[in-house]
């Protein structure tokens, strides 16, 4: 299964730590504009809502790149954009339902989460909660299925 | 620039409605590090400080520090800093959220509104476009709904800093809000915005901050960020219960401030607690922009005879609208702490003057009639009334509207106000936390607990355990931590986040950041400048030494109850000392030797 970046909304704290270790990170300075990974805060809801690539199986920025250059790598699963091959013309950015593929005037190419790479994500190391987890199984999914099986477990206790 | 700052500012006049860039003094940067320090500065050589706080020759800045915008120690704070129009000091707030931040993003590091408008303005800024926008449709109208009508006008995603209707009605206690809950909340720095019928500041910025050592920089806030993990008050305490921890502790510690004062303990304490309010009304935590702490409550009035959400209260409000006004009904204190933010009022301020009144009330002072309803000490309906009232300019609340020292002066009883330098106490009894007293009685803005918080030390035993009735080395601690909070609210950090870590680990994140070489021992000089500083205006400005002082009530009055029972505040020993280790002369004057080592001449 794919390592990828799983998100527990619920513990999130809307701090935007994620936001600020991605941009330091990847543009060198802290800019929530320019990151890769987005910490949406709906204040009136008190609801915060973490959206990142999910390196789709079937990317829909790949099937749209007219230069070939954005790759799905073999083992990793981790979506890429060649910066010598992409020449900026932001078709990916417009073929992603997700708005996580964007054009960045500083380098005039596609910009989006490439997992950093070799190294661990650097908004997951930052994320002061552990509201974002790096691991091939889906984490935050378990954790809610075992929730409800304790509250059907208790269930049974009362019968 | 690549080293935390922009180095440039921006400069309205409201009078001519011009905005214009400025380059930021990077000397005076250096020197005085940033946000409080850097402002005060320039207010010191643009203003007199005998200026009416509330007229047009007064200055309002808005300034981060050189770790605004940045990661590692709860790095989303900003400063607001004028001249008090209720002390008649330097007034300096500090505010946390989303604002502070995306002023940075901006490209300016600080903003300069100097002059009047002649009628109601916002100003809007886009990256490095400002314009003033007229807002007489925004006048009037609470800060959510400004917040929200900006939002819908200029740009979705803006930050928001603005003044409430009581901000307009120049009450002398109006904040300054930000992000909907945040507040610049104490000294009225709200009352000089209205002065300047200036409504709102609007923020898009797409920009970043830079430092100078990136790498470096990760590892000093790898290092602060793993101390803030660990240590017990901000991975815990401070999560689990917010600053509301306090109400049990300080209660039992005999220092919880009740029916103005007149009592230490308070019997209802735990219906007024921070482990009450998350059986009741919290919804969730929540954190400024870079937190790790999230001590923020998001709280929702549910079940009870008053509807509403927000975020609070903080401890201070639950003792200011809560303890000192004998309340115990938490709905209504929640209630009361949505209406400051939506009118826009310092929480602690307004809490202390109701609690005055009812004294006033108590004694006879004031009768039934003038007020429309009786004023007992516990009625929490009459409390959330009056908040009200002050928030609208109605009736009695415009008595309310000019803090407790006013308002006791004009019955012919000034001492029955529980202020220094006319502001009122926050949530700590002088008398029970002696430290305190003495950090009240010297605080360059008046009674302040975010001034020099030795509330750690003496009651939570942070750095390191100090009886709090022992008045033994008082002074220097005294000292330390109001110079230490100088640096902190300098910086762009979290005041919070110094449970933790230290100078070592703030002048580790500024040297990466800036890209100095300081020493430690010179970031702690840095804070007794700006201390100094503040000080040389305070006494240019009028306010003597004389009123280094405690209401009589605190120095004469023995506490009736709880485990400080009987006690005093011994601030007549302590304050020669303080004087003393200053480097003041036991006049209270900074002496010229003083200064010149500080680089004040």
């Amino acid at each position: 299964m794919q390592k990828l970046i799983r998100i527990e909304p619920s513990k999130c704290i809307g701090c935007k730590s994620c936001e600020l270790a991605c941009s330091f990170r990847h543009r060198g300075e802290f800019s929530p504009s320019k990151s890769r990974i987005i910490n949406e805060v709906f204040m009136d809801d008190a609801q915060f809502i973490t959206v990142t690539c999910m390196q789709c199986d079937d990317p829909w920025c790949l099937k749209a790149c007219p230069k070939g250059a954005i790759d799905k790598h073999a083992k990793t699963g981790i979506v890429t954009v060649d910066e010598l091959k992409c020449v900026g013309c932001r078709t990916c950015v417009s073929a992603c339902p997700f708005g996580m593929i964007k054009y960045l005037s500083e380098t005039g190419k596609a910009d989006k989460c490439n997992l950093c790479g070799p190294d661990f994500p650097e908004c997951v190391a930052f994320c002061p909660t552990n509201c974002l987890k790096f691991s091939e199984e889906d984490l935050p999914l378990r954790e809610k299925v075992l929730k409800f099986a304790r509250t059907m477990k208790d269930g049974q206790g009362e019968v | 620039m690549g080293n935390g700052w922009h180095g440039k500012l921006l400069r309205v006049n409201l009078s001519e409605k011009i905005c214009t860039i400025e380059a930021l003094n990077m000397d005076w940067a250096a020197a005085y590090i940033g946000g409080r320090g850097l402002a005060t500065k320039y207010l010191t050589e643009e203003i007199d400080p005998t200026t009416d706080a509330l007229g047009t020759d007064n200055k309002l800045i808005f300034a981060t520090g050189p770790l605004t915008g940045t990661y590692g120690a709860a790095n989303g704070r900003y400063m607001v800093v004028t001249k008090s129009p209720l002390t008649g000091t330097v007034a300096s707030s500090n505010s946390g959220g989303y604002f502070p931040c995306e002023l940075k993003y901006s490209g300016f590091d600080m903003i300069i509104f100097e002059g009047k408008a002649e009628q109601p303005l916002y100003l809007k800024i886009h990256n490095q476009h400002a314009e003033l926008a007229d807002a007489a449709h925004l006048w009037g109208k609470t800060t959510d709904e400004t917040e929200d009508q900006i939002r819908a006008e200029f740009h979705g995603d803006a930050k928001v800093a603005c003044i409430g209707p009581a901000g307009e009605n120049l009450v002398r206690f109006a904040c300054i809000i930000n992000d909907k809950h945040r507040a610049a909340g104490r000294s009225g720095v709200g009352a000089v915005m209205g002065s300047k019928n200036l409504k709102a500041i609007a923020v898009r910025g797409t920009g970043g901050v830079t430092t100078a050592n990136p790498s470096g920089f990760r590892e000093a806030a790898r290092e602060t960020l793993k101390m803030l993990r660990t240590h017990p008050v901000t991975s815990e305490g401070l999560p689990a219960l917010g600053t509301a921890i306090l109400v049990n502790i300080i209660n039992q510690s005999g220092a919880l401030p009740t029916n103005n004062s007149q009592f230490g303990t308070f019997d209802k304490a735990e219906s007024i607690s921070g482990e009450r309010l998350v059986q009741t009304y919290l919804k969730r935590n929540k954190g400024c922009m870079g937190c790790v702490i999230a001590c923020a409550r998001v709280t929702k009035l549910t079940g009870s005879r008053f509807t509403g959400s927000g975020e609070g209260p903080e401890y201070e409000t639950l003792w200011s609208l809560g303890a000192t006004c004998g309340i115990s009904d938490m709905a209504a204190i929640v209630k009361a702490s949505y209406l400051c933010d939506e009118y826009g009022m310092d929480t602690i301020t307004i809490g202390s003057t109701v609690a005055c009144a009812m004294e006033l009330y108590q004694r006879g002072l004031i009768t039934e009639d003038e007020v429309g309803m009786p004023l007992n000490f516990g009625d929490a309906d009459v409390m959330v009334k009056l908040v009200e009232m002050t928030g609208k300019g109605e009736g009695f609340g415009n008595k309310i509207g000019l803090g407790s020292y006013r308002l006791a002066d004009s019955y012919g009883v000034p001492e029955l106000s529980m202020t220094v330098k006319k502001q009122e106490f926050p949530a700590y009894d002088g008398r029970a936390i002696q430290g305190m007293g003495l950090e009240y009685a010297t605080s360059n803005r008046g009674a302040c607990h975010v001034r020099g918080y030795l509330v750690s030390p003496e009651i939570l035993g942070l750095p390191e355990k100090l009886d709090p009735q022992a008045i033994e080395g008082k002074a220097a601690w005294a000292k330390a931590f109001q110079d230490v909070t100088a640096l902190v609210d300098s910086a762009g950090v979290c005041l919070f986040t110094t449970f933790s870590i230290g100078v070592p680990q703030v002048t580790r994140l500024l040297n990466a950041a800036t890209g100095s070489n300081h020493t430690d021992d010179q970031m702690m000089v840095a804070g007794d400048r700006i201390w100094n500083m503040e000080r040389l205006f305070n006494l240019k400005a009028g306010i003597t030494p004389a009123q280094d002082t405690l209401p009589k009530r605190i120095l004469s009055e023995p506490l009736p109850d709880g485990p400080m029972k009987g006690i005093v505040s011994r601030l007549p020993e302590m304050l020669p000392e303080y004087y003393s280790v200053r480097g003041w002369g036991t006049d209270g004057i900074p002496t010229a030797v003083k200064l010149q080592q500080l680089g004040l001449v």
